[in-house]
């Protein structure tokens, strides 16, 4: 065993980037969710943005643009599940499976051409001061910028579903949407829209495994990351902080235990390696004792007629 | 939420095999053969899967109108793997080809239901009269990159992401080790368990955790290109192909590779349905006969070290050198092989131990 082969700054570096992907995808369920729709449909989006968005970092040569591009992707098949759901009133699991095989389909036939390629690279920002702070500095300050996008979006979602009018009125058509419809709030608009959000931030998740921490196109290369974003809603109690707790720990968990095989400590590896879905589950189940509970108009479909 | 996944996709890909295996006759044995396969990953893995898929196409292109192949993709080593073999036995294949280890017990229990129809599981060790088993003596390959690895390194770490514990796996990274401590004493090996054939994010992990923990050359025993594409950002880190070339990342990181070629074997079973000859057998092929492919070795390393990994493929192939030679010692420090005594195959086929020189321990 030999614990001074661990860099404790690379590992925490590492935990960031290992993390961003799951949290930007759960960041964007939560809101869905938390406007009473249930996409079971991330997995879906997210290997759709993967994809979209690997192939347009590609032909423009600038990450930025794959990014953008991946978003629009994502919210793109996204729609698809909003016209089934809130246009055609279809069954919300059903089509989430389904809009996730779909993606699965989509991205493979998409990708057909792009096996091998690598994509531009996306560079880290530097900034001239704060990252030469020792420890601190290649801790915090030295990621790409989709690391500070990602945090920044937590903070955003969850002023916006506090401070606002427009969160309370997101929040109230989740909880009970027959009552939002009568006070004259759009209730399909409102959710049409949060699934757009929940498609976009997805296929920004995607495209940053595809752009970022992979970095490479590969066929099903999302391998679950999305149903552990979908889990991960759960475990945080609809909460965005927590979500960001959630994926921080089950990222760093997941490399922690990485770095622990590779120095030979003595915890057998079946242990190791179930520890973050463990860890992750415990500390959040711990943390929601707290009786919050889903949005009451979670996943019920909604006519203005009943 | 994985276990939805699994089962929900095993449901698509058996609803996918309801679709493209069309009703033929149940037992046509002479006129046309029907292969069904059952893959772990999907075909564009660039690794595993995408490997056996091109000895379906070759099968398909050797033997024309007289076959016919039917494939379901990411199929999960569980109890799905169980319902998509059924599903294409029922659907008139003749031969089934199971794809990795983990479906050895499910093809067992198929082959038990429908005794007509003929399975082949990959790698694996259970036999039945209607089940064959085959598999590549990878191993082989495996003593070629240690030797490259050790000559190398300049940090003396090697990293090993391993998938699961099982006796293949478990060859090559004795293999690895005893070669490159052949070549180069001060050599150590970390090794991780990935705990997955297929998860691209995580793969990068590894070989990024591995990388950062000063290894410079990084072995795959994981099915995806992703620890190439880590290997290739962190730059001056070595990698090899694992199972198809994955050319695309030559001349580095990836310097040489072991490819799986598949085709032959397909072709020939196949080919031995059609004629009534098929029977029962256990197939472990290597260098020699062409199922265990060396990939070029790219010049990034100098041209000794590409010499003596040539010599050593030409000993393998010609047989004058096994790669389990002894002498060898276990981990545990007891003796394995005298000096001059060469492995026999029903050790190496359940091996479950390291030997002597490896830390840690083997995974239960």
């Amino acid at each position: 065993m030999d614990l001074s082969a661990i860099n404790p700054i690379l590992l925490l570096a590492s935990l960031m980037v290992a993390a961003t992907a799951v949290m930007i995808a759960a960041l964007g369920e939560l809101i869905v969710e938390r406007a009473g729709v249930l996409n079971l449909g991330v997995e879906g989006m997210m290997i759709t943005g993967a994809i979209v968005g690997f192939a347009a970092a590609v032909h423009s040569g600038s990450p930025t643009v794959g990014f953008i591009a991946a978003a629009a992707g994502g919210a793109g098949l996204s729609l698809l599940f909003a016209l089934l759901t809130q246009v055609a009133l279809a069954n919300q699991v059903a089509s989430g499976l389904a809009l996730t095989l779909f993606g699965l389909g989509l991205s493979s036939l998409i990708g057909q051409s792009y096996v091998g390629i690598k994509p531009p690279s996306t560079p880290k920002l530097d900034i001239p001061l704060l990252s030469d702070i020792p420890v601190l500095g290649p801790i915090v300050f030295r990621h790409d910028l989709m690391v500070y996008i990602g945090i920044a979006l937590v903070a955003v979602v969850w002023a916006f579903l506090k401070f606002t009018r427009a969160g309370l009125v997101l929040r109230a058509v989740g909880e009970n949407h027959d009552a939002a419809h009568a006070l004259g709030y759009k209730v399909v608009r409102i959710r049409v829209m949060a699934i757009l959000f929940g498609g976009a931030c997805a296929g920004l998740g995607g495209a940053y495994i595809s752009l970022i921490r992979v970095p490479q196109w590969t066929e099903g290369m999302t391998a679950g990351v999305g149903w552990i974003a979908l889990a991960l809603v759960v475990f945080a109690s609809w909460k965005p902080w927590r979500v960001l707790l959630g994926a921080y720990l089950f990222g760093g968990v997941t490399v922690l235990q990485l770095n622990l095989q590779a120095a030979g400590i003595a915890i057998p590896v079946e242990y190791l390696s179930m520890s973050p879905y463990l860890i992750t589950i415990l500390v959040l189940v711990i943390m929601s004792a707290d009786r919050s509970a889903a949005p009451a108009s979670l996943g019920r479909i909604f006519h203005a007629s009943q | 939420m994985l276990m939805k996944k699994r089962s929900f996709l095993a449901g698509a890909a058996t609803a996918l095999g309801l679709m493209t295996v069309t009703t033929g006759a149940a037992w046509a044995q002479q006129e046309k053969v029907k292969v069904g396969f059952v893959y772990l990953g999907p075909i564009g893995d660039g690794g595993w899967t995408y490997q056996h898929n091109q000895g379906r196409l070759a099968l398909e292109e050797a033997l024309g109108d007289k076959v016919e192949t039917v494939y379901v993709e990411n199929v999960p080593e569980g109890p799905d793997a169980e319902r998509v073999m059924t599903e294409m036995a029922l659907n008139g294949c003749d031969l089934i080809i199971a794809t990795s280890f983990g479906y050895m017990d499910y093809t067992i229990n198929v082959a038990k239901k429908f005794p007509k129809v003929k399975f082949e599981h990959a790698t694996g060790y259970k036999l039945a009269d209607n089940v064959a088993v085959y598999g590549s003596r990878f191993y082989e390959g495996r003593a070629i990159q240690g030797t490259i690895a050790g000559m190398v390194t300049k940090s003396n770490v090697i990293g090993y992401i391993g998938s699961y514990p099982i006796p293949e796996v478990i060859r090559g990274i004795n293999s690895v080790f005893i070669h490159a401590r052949k070549v180069n004493p001060d050599v150590q090996l970390k090794i991780v368990w990935a705990f997955t054939w297929f998860d691209p994010a995580k793969e990068a992990d590894a070989a990024r955790v591995l990388i950062e923990q000063g290894a410079d050359v990084v072995i795959q025993h994981t099915d995806s290109t992703a620890p190439q594409a880590a290997a290739a950002e962190a730059g001056n880190v070595y990698t090899f192909g694992q199972a198809s070339d994955m050319a695309d990342f030559a001349p580095m990181p990836r310097v040489s590779s072991i490819i799986d070629n598949w085709a032959p074997y397909y072709i020939a079973r196949a080919q031995a349905v059609l004629d009534g000859t098929w029977e029962s057998a256990n197939t472990w092929d290597g260098i020699a006969s062409g199922m265990v492919g060396i990939g070029e070795v790219s010049d990034a390393v100098p041209a000794e070290v590409k010499t003596a990994a040539m010599d050593m493929k030409a000993a393998i192939a010609d047989g004058s050198y096994h790669p389990f030679t002894g002498p060898l010692k276990k981990q545990d420090g007891s003796d394995w092989l005298a000096e001059g005594e060469v492995a026999d195959d029903g050790v190496l086929a359940g091996m479950d131990f390291y030997v002597e020189g490896i830390e840690g321990e083997v995974p239960n």
